[in-house]
């Protein structure tokens, strides 16, 4: 009771002094209309957000990560759930992973355009880009780390390759994989800012991106700063989540 | 018949840089069903070659292992082995799911193994802590987790790496004692792989001390013919087998310290 006061109090804190030196520097030192104070950042924010204009782009934006996200996620464990356990496969794909992956998302965001236009289908296959390698490599990494006296503990229990697989690889892989969707997710919010600066009819990089053409400087600040409380929110959801559900597996986290 | 037969076994390790390592050569022991094997030797002799190849979990480069007269064909159900450190539980299972985990592999009805693994977590000891995972128990109530891991799945025999190495002191002289009336309650044949005199004249009827390492073999058996209350460290019973035992593996220690130089 005592720590979770102490946590919450430090993370008031912290933020509070977040929000004071970023006043300080915008009123007193700076003095500029191009560094908005945070008062007029909430201020405008709120405007927006009655105005609905706001929730719309943050929808627009989430939902397009969200579907990427679930995307890559479910052909990226099966993917790296096989690389790590056959040779072969690894073999056969290392090619792919290894080559793919060092070609940012946001390298691809041209290509993706004119592929499938500016609509949801080349946003969704950007995010889904960014998060596959990520959770291939980690689920990978975490299929050969499992302590081979798991396997040889299993065997001499009675267990043959494919309960082996199920019941001792795959469970012992968990933390891996929850750590990868834990970077994938950051990825995603790069991702897909680029993508909507680039080309998009809506979401919050296209708002950026307008507000800059009329010179909205409060507006892109409050762009900037629900991302960062977007993404903020999104890995303590993901921290309690692998803490609630999965803490078992990787009693660390 | 003995239960367990290796004849003239030898193992050698590849390695990559083409420098091969002989673990083991020309390596025969019997051990009868129901005694208590402790298989004595300085670090690097080649004893826990000698129970991964009993296990399974490698092969013999030449010569035969037999267990009930059969050749054996990998790991089985029939040798259940307790590993030295804790990476061999599941960390993501209570403690009674990792005493169910071979009933469950085995097809064996959740009744039936929940039954039968509260019945062994019960003789280890660990009644009450059925619920907990392998991260919030210490390191001797794991061990103990691994040991009714094994008894619960019900094997011929039993394989241990130096179980207890990683314990202090007084943790590791419980569990001997507790792993001895185990012994004595369940009759099991144990092959126990130990570097520390004391713990072998504990729990063993034998001792086969080995050669230093590499290219090792047993170098002699000695009965421990021991009673329970002798079995204790001051008696003179006892520290007459310990002054064989110390006699046959003290050159031994001389020359593995030599090599590992």
């Amino acid at each position: 009771m005592r720590q979770s006061l102490e946590r919450f109090a430090g993370y008031v804190v912290g933020f509070a002094s977040l929000f004071l030196i970023w006043h300080a520097a915008s009123t007193w030192w700076l003095g500029s209309v191009l560094f908005p104070p945070p008062w007029q950042v909430v201020k405008k924010a709120i405007e927006l957000t009655e105005e609905g204009v706001l929730g719309e782009q943050v929808a627009v934006s989430l939902m397009r990560i969200f579907s990427g996200f679930v995307c890559g996620t479910m052909i990226g464990i099966p993917v790296g759930l096989a690389i790590g356990s056959f040779t072969f496969v690894r073999r056969l794909l290392e090619p792919y992973t290894e080559f793919l992956r060092f070609i940012p998302a946001t390298a691809l965001i041209t290509v993706a355009v004119i592929w499938f236009g500016i609509g949801e289908t080349s946003k969704i296959f950007l995010i889904t880009y960014t998060t596959v390698f990520i959770i291939i490599i980690n689920t990978a990494a975490g299929v050969a780390a499992v302590a081979p006296n798991k396997i040889r503990a299993a065997r001499s229990l009675g267990a043959n390759r494919t309960q082996i697989f199920f019941f001792v690889a795959f469970p012992a892989t968990v933390p891996y994989i929850l750590t990868g969707m834990r970077l994938a997710m950051a990825n995603s919010f790069v991702t897909i800012i680029a993508a909507e600066l680039v080309a998009a009819n809506n979401g919050l990089g296209k708002m950026i991106w307008d507000s800059r053409m009329y010179m909205l400087v409060d507006q892109i600040f409050v762009a900037l700063l629900v991302l960062g409380l977007l993404g903020f929110t999104a890995d303590r959801l993901f921290r309690w989540g692998i803490y609630a559900f999965a803490g078992r597996f990787s009693p660390v986290t | 018949m003995a239960l367990v037969q290796l004849a003239n076994v030898s193992k050698v390790y590849r390695s990559l840089q083409g420098r091969d390592y002989e673990a083991v050569r020309d390596f025969s022991l019997d051990i009868e069903p129901g005694e208590f094997f402790c298989l004595l030797g300085t670090s690097g002799c080649g004893k826990t070659t000698v129970l991964n190849m009993v296990a399974g979990f490698e092969h013999a480069t030449s010569g035969d292992i037999r267990i009930g007269g059969t050749a054996i064909d990998g790991p089985g159900a029939d040798r259940g082995v307790v590993f030295q450190g804790d990476d061999s539980l599941y960390g993501w299972l209570t403690a009674l799911g990792n005493v169910e985990f071979g009933l469950r592999m085995r097809g064996i009805a959740r009744r039936e193994r929940e039954e039968r693994a509260r019945r062994y977590l019960d003789l280890v000891g660990l009644t009450g802590q059925e619920h907990k995972h392998p991260t919030e128990l210490s390191g001797g109530m794991k061990q103990r987790i691994q040991i009714a891991r094994v008894l619960a799945n019900e094997p011929q025999m039993l394989l241990m790496d130096e179980p207890f190495a990683a314990l202090d002191a007084h943790t590791r002289a419980a569990m001997q004692r507790e792993l001895l009336s185990i012994w004595r309650a369940t009759g099991k044949t144990v092959l126990f792989i130990t570097h520390d005199i004391d713990e072998a004249i504990i729990l063993a009827t034998k001792i086969g001390v080995m050669h230093a390492g590499p290219a090792s073999k047993l170098k002699g058996v000695v009965d421990v013919t021991l009673s329970e209350a002798e079995r204790d460290r001051t008696h003179d019973r006892f520290v007459d087998v310990y002054r064989q035992v110390h006699e046959m593996i003290r050159d031994e220690v001389v020359i593995s310290l030599q090599r590992a130089h």
